[in-house]
């Protein structure tokens, strides 16, 4: 029993990662129709950048939201210089071009800090509670700060003009130019958001697998899976979602064990985070493709 | 066996190509002189075994590319995991080699069959999928395949981690052919006639169908194109294309593990298809041209690059792999064979 609340906190944990990755892509969905097959190579590279400064002696508290603002440039950009004269291409290119955009992440940050493991300090202090048995601080950290960002996203979409002025950019385009929204830049905006809330996911993820250009690979299944599970276009469903297959994943690992030590028989185990991933994503897209909390999108023929 | 190819090639009917009629006529051309390479360059000792090797895998590749073309090109479905079916092809070959010992000739077919089964079972949930989704899940296939292969219960046959060590056939009959000429010789064959087979189903009722449902999906439906069995079929079809290729390259490069499939893979014919041109025979040779060489040259060509701009870090082929694709994809989007054909039909025209 102890073992399963540990299981399940910690899935809760990397959950609160999927759940970060998951909200990056949702907010590029939305507003956009894309599914940036980049977000995870893009956090990655965030990470190295923040593990940069903290190698140059900047506090983490510091370091974390200046990782964060560069990364709302870097995204920014990417969405104004490459994606924009894209806005009315055949789907395959903006495939393929977040498909490029992948690799020339992946491998400048290869080329930049090399391809060994670096450590990542947590930025949490190593401190022994009520239950820290069942579940580390730098756990707990990533969970508070997911939620914290959260609110965040949530106040910031919810009471500020500005918030408003990009929901509508997402929902119906043609009404809000006409009403004086600069639809074009609220894409941009989205894009901005999107690397940010990857850099934070990217940041608290490395100190709990190490950094490396690969680190992402699985992360960025799992989150998504997380986002098909909420359904993509709900921010809240994904949201839930990546906590969803964060314990998902966990648990399937674990009963997994359990079988193995009952019955002798190996059925499914660590080895296979991946498969459990791309089955959650083939099931989902199969039986119910906008997910928990998505709404149906009917089209009009 | 260069009367085999000659023979295939006299099944081309030149009336219905997808090339102009001369065309056709340099095709045969090229296609004589590729086929005697071997007597040519391999008796004078001017293209050594090394380079036959090369030659094959550029063929081989161009049959993989073939594969993503026929299903993304002319079907209009995004496939982002295609490496998952030359793995199963390059397994299906070695494990028969291996297990079963059964003659290299043989394991084509079988690995065409289970290429298509899981091709098909693939596309049919992929069915309902469209578009991005499509991609997501070919994506999440392409990521998670080198684990497939890793699974504990499959090692019998994969042999785990370690892959598979399988041995190059002797050209038989005594043919006086190195085992890399004669491997070059049947690559060369098999391709010949997977291409020829690709261009007249192209050329059939079935190739419109498949290009109705990438155009129009609903007015085709209307016609009573029955969509969803083209598409899982074409799936199925395209599978059966890059598994071919997955087998033959077992074969010629002896060795096969799960980290030889890994995304990269999935990316590098992706890479073939849209830069040869994704809706075009010819594309698909100059897309398997392309993923070899620059699989050979782009460590040295990044070097060069690198020391030419003096840049302070070593640049890795990839960067430069991603910044082509982008830029390929604003000049232009329907790659080399494209551009080609746009540039000849300007030059006619002035």
């Amino acid at each position: 029993m102890e073992q399963l609340i540990q299981q399940v906190a910690s899935g809760l944990a990397n959950g609160a990662i999927y759940a970060c990755l998951a909200l990056a892509l949702v907010m590029i969905f939305v507003s956009t129709d894309h599914i940036n097959f980049a977000q995870g190579e893009m956090a990655m590279f965030s990470a190295y950048l923040c593990w940069q400064l903290l190698e140059w002696g900047v506090t983490v508290w510091i370091a974390l939201p200046a990782v964060a603002m560069l990364s709302f440039l870097i995204g920014v950009s990417i969405e104004r210089v490459i994606l924009r004269p894209l806005h009315n291409a055949p789907l395959l290119s903006v495939v393929v071009v977040f498909i490029g955009l992948l690799t020339i992440f992946h491998s400048l940050a290869g080329a930049i800090w090399g391809h060994t493991i670096k450590e990542f300090a947590s930025p949490f202090p190593k401190v022994t509670f009520a239950g820290s048995g069942y579940i580390g601080p730098h756990q707990i950290g990533m969970i508070v700060v997911t939620l914290l960002l959260l609110l965040a996203l949530f106040a910031f979409f919810r009471f500020t003009p500005l918030g408003l002025a990009m929901r509508a950019a997402a929902q119906n385009p043609t009404s809000a130019r006409l009403a004086g929204v600069r639809v074009d830049w609220m894409l941009a905006l989205g894009w901005g958001l999107a690397a940010a809330i990857g850099a934070v996911a990217g940041s608290l993820v490395a100190p709990a697998v190490y950094l490396e250009p690969n680190m992402m690979a699985s992360i960025l299944l799992y989150g998504f899976a997380g986002a098909l599970v909420g359904g993509i276009s709900s921010p809240g469903g994904a949201v839930a979602g990546g906590f969803i297959v964060g314990v998902l994943e966990n648990l399937i690992a674990y009963f997994g064990n359990l079988l193995e030590k009952a019955s002798g028989f190996y059925l499914i185990g660590n080895g296979e985070k991946l498969s459990v991933a791309l089955i959650i994503v083939i099931t989902v897209l199969t039986l119910k493709p906008s997910g928990l909390f998505g709404h149906v999108t009917v089209k009009r023929v | 066996m260069a009367t085999t190819t000659t023979a295939a090639n006299g099944q081309v009917s030149p009336a219905r190509s997808l090339l102009a009629l001369g065309a056709t006529k340099w095709l045969w051309v090229l296609l004589a002189i590729l086929a005697l390479l071997p007597l040519i360059g391999g008796k004078t000792g001017l293209i050594s075994n090394y380079t036959f090797l090369q030659l094959s895998l550029m063929i081989v590749y161009a049959i993989a590319v073939l594969g993503l073309n026929l299903l993304t090109g002319f079907n209009g479905q995004i496939s982002l995991g295609h490496g998952a079916f030359f793995a199963v092809g390059a397994y299906t070959a070695a494990i028969l080699i291996d297990q079963a010992g059964w003659p290299f000739w043989a394991t084509l077919p079988m690995a065409a069959i289970s290429c298509f089964i899981v091709g098909y079972l693939f596309g049919l949930p992929a069915l309902r999928l469209e578009g991005h989704y499509l991609a997501l899940a070919t994506f999440a296939l392409a990521v998670a395949v080198p684990q497939i292969l890793k699974y504990r219960h499959f090692e019998g046959f994969t042999n785990g981690v370690q892959g598979i060590n399988i041995f190059k056939a002797d050209p038989p009959f005594g043919l006086p052919l190195s085992s890399d000429q004669w491997m070059y010789l049947v690559v060369l064959a098999v391709a010949i006639l997977m291409f020829w087979i690709a261009r007249n189903l192209l050329d059939s009722r079935t190739g419109r169908a498949l290009r109705a449902i990438r155009d129009q999906p609903l007015a085709a439906d209307t016609m009573g194109i029955n969509t969803s069995h083209y598409k899982a079929v074409t799936f199925g079809i395209s599978a059966v294309y890059t598994g071919v290729a997955g087998a033959l390259h077992a074969i010629i490069f002896e060795f096969v593990s799960p980290d030889s499939f890994r995304f990269e893979l999935s990316i590098a014919i992706l890479v073939g298809a849209v830069v040869g041109g994704i809706a075009s025979l010819p594309g698909a040779v100059i897309g398997g041209v392309f993923v070899q060489v620059i699989e050979k040259y782009a460590d040295a060509l990044t070097k060069k690059i690198t020391a030419a701009i003096h840049l302070p870090i070593d640049l890795e082929p990839w960067t430069i792999y991603g910044i082509a694709l982008i830029v390929l994809m604003y000049t232009m989007p329907m790659g080399i064979a494209g551009g080609l054909s746009l540039l000849w039909k300007r030059l006619k025209g002035s």
